[in-house]
């Protein structure tokens, strides 16, 4: 039995129709895995619990022996300290995640994207999707953060809502950058490299300590890092003491996220359509 | 060289010295072809000769270094993406998603052509039934066997009703029911109309299928033409096979009946090929070019006389075996 021309789709067969466009592409694609990971929830789980421990075992078992902070002049306690510093860190490890171990793999392991590149997708659309995918799943776990903030009385429902907006800022630069460095990966252990930089940044980026504990030369090696901008922007959005000042965290992240965006769509193209 | 046209047309493929580059290496090295609407279309030829390196020019995900390529019309360069909706594309290797069932794969797929859900739904239905994996349709992919995943590649790529589908090496690694299965497939969409491009190191598969194949080699194009029309002008009528004992590793003792076969080929004015396991010989009769081998005092451990193939229009353009 051969397949009915009844069920030929309008689009085929007609040279002037319309073919799913940029937009269109990049859903597609967050849709392809929303039914890749519909099967795999419990790894999505584990990425929102893993930083609620963070919080829960330094917040309040380090926070008894730390006792109170200050923040721009506010005393707060050390969990109400850390919990937005936790929060911007796993916007940015969800997104990091996603765009090397995930994409290193449907690049060179699985060979996914080349499937997918012989149907109207573009590399535009591949790469926007992509990123889009690996946002929305970092924002699922800062959205738990949020929940988790006000339901410990560690931030004011409204401000811990507003600092939501800065995650998905944050795992969109940080995804951006995943994506280009995976390109130049050759093989899997070429992510040990990245690790040596994230794990040193995560525990620099104020996270964990006010920046002012750093002496002063150090301070601006910090300042320099894109998760302390992060983490900054974050932690002033859910503690409420957001100022002008704190555009420039966000033009950083921006101009991160656009900057290398490009480049990872340029790469991409170079190596999927060679 | 002529050009065997079945139909006259706005071909739906059209290359003109075309070139492929990958660094220095000429991959595909200024070819040129036509593909007429509703033809079956084969390119054969060795590994390494650039059948995968056209086919990628063609489904735009690799560009054209220089010369003149249209496909349905188009610019691939500039019309990609309205190329690619009205094309199927069946890679070497198979890729599919491993994440995704046995029907997901197809209704994935289904939306980035943009079919609705229900379309997709429906259509992969009908394909699955169309390669015969319709039990198989909640299954995951993994455990498919590797004849069944070929299947899935090819029923995925038919999931936006192509006019031109590309098919490289689609009966590598099929059993001989699988591959039956997939001839008697392929002649289906050809009676509908949909315009074939295949690759394949089979003979027999691409005199069945082609109504023309091109022979290709270190990216260019040898000889062109319908599969009876090559094996007709292209090679002799007969070919006698002569296989020896085994020779000793790596010599050329002019002792060895090999070489004593070929020797004698030549006084015989017949043209000879000395494969690693026997010597072919070419003659418009078989019987009579044996006799005359007999009288040189070759004695071979076994004889075949044969109707030449297309695989012996190959060894005789070129001096080597399609599949190396
Ligand atoms: N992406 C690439 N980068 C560099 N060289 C390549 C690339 N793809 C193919 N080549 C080279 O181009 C030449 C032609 O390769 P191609 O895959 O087109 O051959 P083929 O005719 O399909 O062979 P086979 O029968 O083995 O599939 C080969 O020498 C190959 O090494
Ligand atoms: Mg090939």
């Amino acid at each position: 039995m051969l397949p009915s021309t009844a069920s030929r789709p309008a689009t085929a067969h007609t040279g002037q129709t319309k073919v799913p466009g940029l937009f269109v592409g990049m859903l597609r694609v967050f849709e392809h895995n929303l039914i890749s990971y519909r099967r795999m929830w419990l790894t999505l789980a584990s990425g929102v619990f893993e930083p609620l421990m963070y919080l829960l075992g330094m917040g309040y078992g380090m926070g008894s022996i730390i006792g109170d902070l200050s923040f721009r002049g506010d005393v707060v306690t050390y969990a109400a300290f850390i919990g937005p510093g936790l929060m911007a860190s796993s916007a940015m490890n969800g997104t990091l995640f996603d765009t090397t171990y995930n994409f290193f793999f449907k690049l060179r392991e699985s060979r996914q994207y080349d499937g997918m590149l012989v149907t109207p997708l573009t590399i535009g659309g591949l790469v926007g999707g992509e990123l889009s995918w690996a946002v929305a799943r970092g924002a699922i776990y800062s959205a738990f953060f949020v929940l988790t903030l006000i339901g410990l009385d560690l931030a004011e429902p409204l401000h811990a809502l507003s600092a939501w907006p800065a995650t998905l800022l944050t795992g969109w630069a940080f995804g951006a950058v995943g994506a280009t460095l995976t390109s130049y990966a050759r093989a899997w252990t070429d992510f040990d490299i990245m690790e040596l930089i994230v794990q040193p940044m995560f525990l620099a980026s104020t996270a964990f300590f006010p920046l002012t504990v750093f002496p002063e030369w150090a301070q601006s090696i910090v300042w320099a890092t894109p998760l302390f901008h992060a983490v900054d922007l974050t932690r002033a959005l859910a503690l409420g003491t957001a100022g002008w000042s704190d555009l420039v965290h966000v033009a950083y992240l921006v101009v991160m996220g656009l900057v290398f965006g490009v480049l990872a769509r340029r790469r991409l193209s170079r190596l999927l359509l060679e | 060289m002529t050009l065997v046209t079945a139909r006259t047309g706005d071909p739906v493929v059209k290359a003109h010295n075309l070139v492929k580059l990958y660094g220095e290496h000429r991959a595909v090295d200024g070819i040129d072809f036509d593909i007429q609407p509703g033809e079956t279309f084969a390119m054969l030829g060795p590994n390494g000769a650039g059948k995968s390196s056209t086919m990628k020019m063609i489904s735009t995900v690799s560009p054209v270094t220089s010369g003149e390529l249209r496909v349905l019309g188009l610019d691939p360069a500039a019309d990609g993406r309205r190329i690619r909706a009205r094309l199927g594309v069946v890679p070497q290797e198979d890729i599919l998603d491993m994440a995704l069932t046995v029907r997901e794969n197809i209704t994935v797929y289904a939306r980035y052509f943009g079919l609705s859900r229900t379309e997709a739904r429906h259509r992969a239905d009908e394909l699955l039934q169309f390669v015969q994996l319709a039990d198989r349709a909640d299954d995951q992919v993994r455990p498919l066997s590797g004849g069944m995943k070929r299947r899935l590649s090819i029923a995925r790529s038919m999931v936006n009703n192509p006019e031109l589908i590309l098919l490289d090496e689609p009966t590598t690694g099929l059993d001989p029911q699988a591959r039956h299965l997939l001839w008697e497939r392929l002649y289906q969409l050809k009676r509908q109309g949909v315009t074939l491009l295949l690759t394949t190191h089979y003979m027999d598969e691409a005199e069945q299928l082609a109504d023309r194949l091109v022979i290709m080699d270190r990216g260019r194009i040898v000889t062109e033409g319908t599969p009876r029309s090559l094996i007709e002008t292209k090679c002799s009528r007969d070919v006698v096979e002569l296989r020896f004992g085994e020779p000793a590793l790596g010599t050329d003792d002019p002792d060895d009946g090999a070489a004593r076969a070929e020797t004698a080929a030549a006084h015989l004015r017949l043209r000879s090929e000395r494969l690693p396991d026997r010597v072919l010989v070419y003659a418009d009769d078989g019987d009579r070019a044996l006799a005359g081998l007999a009288e040189h005092d070759v004695s071979a451990a076994s004889t075949l006389i044969r109707r030449a193939t297309l695989e012996d229009v190959f060894l005789t353009l070129t001096g080597r075996t399609l599949v190396e």
